[in-house]
């Protein structure tokens, strides 16, 4: 891991990355960084193109023009096996459990140890060393995950994730379905993960939540690039950048503070 | 943390942890009052079905007739254990049957009227089953066909296969004198065999047990039950299959056909619990789009699981003609289609995927060749047969269906 060069170069480089779905202009020249170390919040209202961004990094829908540059080489991200291999792993809203097996299963679903006589055993081992660097609480790993609470999911969802050692960890909408305690938990997880030196993305609708957390606010409107915010600004300028509408009672209130958006 | 002693999984302290005997057997009535019954019903119903039989008529019992219900169970628990895999999947193949009966006749027409050595035909008849499954896979693969429908389709066609090949005589007597045929009707176990094979699983149990234990202490895992548990386990199974094999072998002993049957059972629930394979195969059943997220390659997944099947199904056809020293018109016709089917449900695996297990397909034959034995046993009519099986099967999925519910309810999938 070159630390040094990733603390001065993104590691993840998106520049002028279009989308089109046969009429609609998805996401139109696109700017975005990702740096090692750090959690970049992605805000927008629905239809901003949020999740279209998110699958084309992903590496299920393949953008229309634009460049893609992970660790300071171009590359071509066409399909999501490809994205995971590179080191781009996804956090899906579903989850994708299977609710059926327990969380060592779950954990290492796809990539076991041992494929013709799976090491139980190490696999627990690695499971439950991985669970408590994350500081996650999970009673216990051999129980199915349908006996998980909502928190406890996502953790394990987070956790997989990270088993293939990846540099950037995309979260789409972590934090929708949790209630206030399991929240916490989560963006501690999340903060946990950034500790590590890795690139962190967070799609979210919950600005609180965002600001928690947050190292950059990237804000997109109507598939176009609405500013750059740090967790200092205010929910109004937030709002007014994820809306549009500079005129609304909370921004003419706010006004005296504005700044122009789109620094 | 603070105690740096304590096993890695043993950390958090809101989580009752059993030990010794007591903690299984608690474990145990927790997991079943939950909903999680695993094989209890079946075992159960079991010992309902040998005391009512048996106090109708005591022959039901009798070494003998147990000899001759394994015999009958072999094949179609072949059939069945196919059935497993694909009800695993949250799939179906109805054509079991068909397939079967499609087999049976390839063998009578590949060795008895072409005069080619048996094992090409037994050969050819495992392709086909093999290219069936595959044939079913690309359909739903390719073109999303439910394999309710394609499956259905199948059972047609490979039925007028079967009578097409037969031709008009429809049916070809295999040679008696024949080592296929002495293996479906006469041939069994010696005893000194049987007896080993009795202490073989036991001895697993035990050795495997002992070898985890020793490699998960050398990782600071903790042991639920530990030894006690491990030696009442190995000890119980140990003598079950012991009185087993001596009643078996106060009569005609243990068929070959059926420990062809059980060994399979037992690859089979190898590569179901312990290979990546039979991992994905959970996966699949469990949540598609999370197996193919994980990278799971969901197509490829179900080719083998219905060609397995398929060919199971053409095994099964086999040993039924083997055992009936015929392929005719009838093989694989009737009941054995549903039976096959329902012998995988009554066993426990689910009709709606990612729960299950290569022993129901064992457990669940034996409940459906009981009660068919026992009936025959009682000289009633095959109408009353199906009956009984039918409200047999209806009664299983009830069970499955309010396990299901409890489960869910008690947070156990």
């Amino acid at each position: 891991m070159a630390e040094n060069e990733s603390s001065r170069e993104p590691i993840l480089k998106l520049r002028g990355v279009s989308k089109q779905f046969g009429a609609v202009q998805a996401l139109e020249d696109i700017e975005l960084d990702v740096f090692a170390g750090e959690v970049v919040a992605l805000v927008g209202d629905n239809g901003a193109g949020k999740s279209t961004l998110v699958k084309i990094l992903a590496g299920v829908h393949q953008p229309t023009s634009g460049s893609i540059q992970f660790m300071n080489r171009p590359v071509a991200l066409d399909s999501p096996g490809k994205a995971l291999e590179m080191g781009i792993a996804t956090v899906f809203q579903d989850l994708s459990l299977c609710e059926n097996l327990d969380v060592v299963a779950n954990l290492f679903l796809g990539h076991e140890l041992s494929p013709w006589r799976l090491d139980e055993v190490q696999m627990e081992v690695r499971a439950w060393t991985l669970l408590r660097e994350l500081a996650a609480r999970i009673p216990s790993v051999r129980e199915p995950v349908a006996s998980l609470s909502g928190g406890q999911r996502q953790t394990v969802a987070i956790a997989r994730s990270l088993l293939l050692d990846p540099r950037i960890i995309m979260l789409d909408e972590p934090t929708a379905a949790l209630g206030v305690a399991q929240t916490a938990e989560v963006l501690n997880l999340i903060e946990r993960v950034r500790d590590r030196g890795l690139g962190v993305i967070l799609i979210s609708h919950n600005m609180e939540d965002v600001r928690a957390v947050a190292d950059r606010i990237v804000v997109l409107r109507l598939g176009r690039n609405n500013g750059i915010f740090t967790p200092e600004s205010s929910n109004a300028e937030l709002v007014a950048a994820i809306t549009g509408a500079t005129e609304n009672s909370v921004s003419r209130r706010q006004a005296r503070k504005l700044e122009p958006t789109g620094a | 943390m603070n105690e740096p002693q304590a096993a890695l999984d043993r950390s958090d302290s809101r989580v009752r942890h059993d030990e010794g005997i007591g903690g299984a057997v608690r474990g145990f009535i927790d997991r079943v009052r939950s909903g999680d019954l695993g094989v209890l019903p079946v075992i159960l119903g079991l010992i309902l079905i040998a005391t009512v039989f048996w106090s109708l008529n005591p022959v039901f019992l009798a070494p003998n007739n147990l000899a001759n219900l394994l015999f009958d169970a072999a094949a179609v628990g072949c059939i069945s254990l196919g059935v497993v895999c694909v009800l695993m999947l949250g799939e179906i193949d109805l054509s079991v049957g068909s397939m079967s009966g499609l087999a049976s006749a390839i063998l009578g027409v590949i060795w008895v009227k072409a005069g080619l050595p048996p094992a090409l035909a037994i050969l050819v008849a495992l392709a086909s089953g093999a290219f069936m499954g595959f044939v079913y896979a690309t359909l739903l693969n390719r073109f999303g066909m439910p394999s309710f429908v394609s499956t259905l389709a199948g059972l047609l066609a490979m039925l007028g296969l079967q009578l097409y090949l037969l031709g008009s005589t429809g049916s070809i007597n295999l040679p008696y004198s024949s080592a296929l045929v002495r293996f479906g009707q006469i041939h069994v176990m010696p005893a000194w065999f049987s007896y080993m094979t009795a202490i073989l699983p036991g001895a697993l149990i035990l050795l495997l047990g002992l070898d985890r234990m020793r490699r998960r202490r050398a990782v600071q895992l903790s042991n639920p039950g530990g030894l006690s548990v491990l030696l009442a386990k190995a000890a119980i199974l140990t003598a079950v299959l012991l009185v087993a094999v001596y009643y078996l072998n106060q009569g005609r002993g243990i068929p070959w056909m059926f420990g062809l049957f059980v060994l399979l059972v037992v690859l089979m629930d190898y590569a179901l619990t312990r290979t990546q394979w039979g991992r994905a195969m959970f996966a699949v059943g469990g949540n598609r789009e999370a197996a193919r997220r994980s990278g799971i390659n969901v197509s490829r997944i179900r080719i083998s699981a219905f060609m397995l099947c398929s060919s199971l199904a053409a095994l099964g056809g086999i040993l039924a003609a083997s055992r009936l020293a015929s392929s005719s018109q009838q093989a694989g016709t009737g009941d054995v289609n549903l039976n096959a089917i329902a012998a995988a449900v009554i066993g426990g695996t689910s009709l709606f995927g990612g729960r299950g297990s290569a022993w129901s397909a064992l457990l669940g034959i034996l409940v459906i060749q009981s009660i068919s034995n026992g009936l025959t046993l009682l000289n009633l009519s095959s109408s009353l047969r199906y009956m009984i099986t039918g409200a047999v099967l209806a009664i299983a999925v009830i069970v499955d269906s309010l396990a299901r519910q409890s489960r869910a309810s008690h947070g156990r999938a």
